[in-house]
């Protein structure tokens, strides 16, 4: 009941904009190729899905952001473990990925497209890189705190170094792996969506600057608010998982 | 401390190996030099870059852009964050608005920016602006709302104006995680910053990589993306020793 007023009461803030700024286009008779009613955003919106471009264009970013989240995750996991349980190797590789690791992804964009050209995987490379990062930190940090008594009970087991890590040390470190990984999926979407926006021609942000260029402002606020939806939803599926698989173990906020 | 200049030698000769190894797979012509140059070509990139004087004007549009949208951002930030964050009724009808935008990617906003001022610096300005609010605004929210609760009775008792609590109480204590939204603030400000410039083809960094890019001009993309990690990196660390300044009393603290 508590949860339901709660719902209401964030629904009445966006709810009202929307019928303030429905009935300021009724008002005017807003006839532009800039701005869009509500209702008129509402309907080529149902459109897209009618003819099923944005269902296409979902997949292919969602292809893209998860690829390169699966590709450079798990790279940035196998690097993360190595630094994480080698203080020998974290020090001799902390110049190099000091100094890779400020590279903005938007600027591998160009680098990228001279590679690959266009199309999936020049996309999925600059998600990759901008994934492997977040998880190789959160990962080497997960990793280096596991606590030191269960290294001791690997050692009286003699564990050698592969059974240590994937009996040991991933378990214990897997609650901030995972929030590393929910981290990197959030910087997935948004890249993808960013290289689309930019330059690839694919996907929701391509499908956007494309309702944009054709003076449809309807159709690319549609795009937006899809955007914003299927944003959300990833955050709160992964949220739900996270609660689910790891209850409040992990509530604490990563040290970043 | 001679420990801690070895291992920093020992890295920095590593990253030199690395570097190495880059220059033999591009003399090796495994890929074709058109698409990968040597770091030998790409510092002579730099070095021509520098003489004539291209990149420091990309680099002075490019950090100035980033910094203009910044400001922005962090003021609008925390000063709508602080009214949010005060008032309960204003984060029960405000909050799930905030949770529904935050993990919207910012570059989505892009095209309505075009539609709205065009091609234009203000276009690229108003984006990184809008884009780089968010950790900024979510974080002021989060800080003055988990203000320690007896701090404010402590006020009350005091008989202080609520202004002077604002400033004397809850901004410090927010002031952490202020620093740190302004810290992811300032990353996406330098993202949307080459991304509006790849876009609005206004001069600066994004915008001179991307043509270097579509001319086949190796070298120059390659020294431009160096550039850009230089960027990132020192504004980062600017921002780190920002932080360790203000909130120097946090630490005597503990």
């Amino acid at each position: 009941m508590k949860r339901a007023a709660a719902v209401l009461r964030g629904a009445v803030f966006p709810l009202a904009l929307i019928a303030i700024a429905q009935i300021a286009a009724m008002a005017v008779r807003l006839q532009s190729d800039t701005l869009a009613s509500p209702a008129a955003v509402l309907a080529a919106g149902a459109g897209a899905f009618a003819d099923g471009s944005i269902l296409i264009a979902t997949a292919q970013t969602l292809g893209n952001a998860f690829g390169g989240l699966a590709l450079g995750g798990s790279a940035g996991l196998i690097c993360g473990v190595l630094l994480g349980s080698s203080i020998v190797a974290d020090r001799l590789m902390e110049f190099s990925v000091e100094s890779l690791r400020p590279i903005p992804s938007v600027a591998l964009i160009p680098v990228s497209m001279l590679t690959f050209g266009f199309g999936f995987r020049m996309e999925i490379a600059i998600v990759a890189f901008a994934a492997f990062w977040p998880v190789l930190i959160l990962t080497r940090s997960a990793v280096s705190g596991v606590d030191a008594g269960l290294l001791d009970v690997a050692r009286v087991l003699r564990l050698g170094p592969l059974a240590r890590t994937v009996k040991i040390i991933l378990p214990a470190a897997l609650p901030r792996i995972f929030v590393a990984f929910r981290l990197a999926a959030g910087i997935a979407l948004t890249v993808a969506v960013t290289v689309e926006v930019s330059t690839n021609p694919l996907g929701l942000g391509y499908n956007m600057m494309l309702a944009e260029q054709s003076l449809h402002p309807d159709l690319m606020l549609a795009y937006l608010l899809w955007i914003g939806i299927v944003g959300w939803a990833l955050n709160f599926t992964i949220n739900a998982a996270q609660r689910r698989f790891f209850g409040r173990s992990v509530q604490v906020r990563p040290v970043a | 401390m001679n420990v801690r200049i070895g291992w920093r030698l020992g890295s920095f000769a590593v990253g030199a190996v690395f570097i190495a190894t880059w220059q033999v797979l591009a003399n090796a012509h495994l890929i074709s030099p058109v698409y990968l140059p040597g770091p030998d070509r790409t510092w002579g990139a730099l070095v021509r870059g520098f003489a004539s004087g291209t990149f420091p004007d990309q680099l002075w549009n490019t950090v100035q852009r980033m910094l203009v949208g910044w400001l922005l951002a962090s003021l609008a930030g925390i000063v709508i964050g602080a009214c949010i964050g005060l008032s309960r009724p204003a984060r029960a009808y405000l909050g799930p608005t905030l949770e529904f935008l935050r993990p919207l990617p910012a570059s989505a906003v892009v095209p309505l920016g075009i539609v709205l001022f065009g091609l234009s610096d203000n276009m690229v300005l108003s984006v990184i602006a809008f884009g780089a609010l968010w950790p900024t605004l979510l974080a002021t929210v989060h800080g003055f709302a988990a203000v320690e609760p007896c701090l404010y009775e402590v006020s009350r008792a005091l008989g202080m104006s609520r202004l002077a609590v604002i400033w004397k109480i809850a901004l410090p204590s927010s002031l952490p995680d202020i620093l740190a939204g302004m810290r992811l603030s300032l990353t996406v400000s330098l993202i949307l910053a080459v991304v509006g410039e790849m876009l609005a083809s206004r001069p600066g960094l994004g915008s001179g990589i991307l043509i270097a890019a579509r001319t086949f001009h190796a070298p120059d993309l390659y020294a431009g993306v160096v550039l850009l990690g230089v960027l990132g990196y020192l504004t980062a660390q600017g921002l780190f020793a920002v932080e360790a300044r203000l909130l120097r009393w946090r630490l005597h603290q503990r």
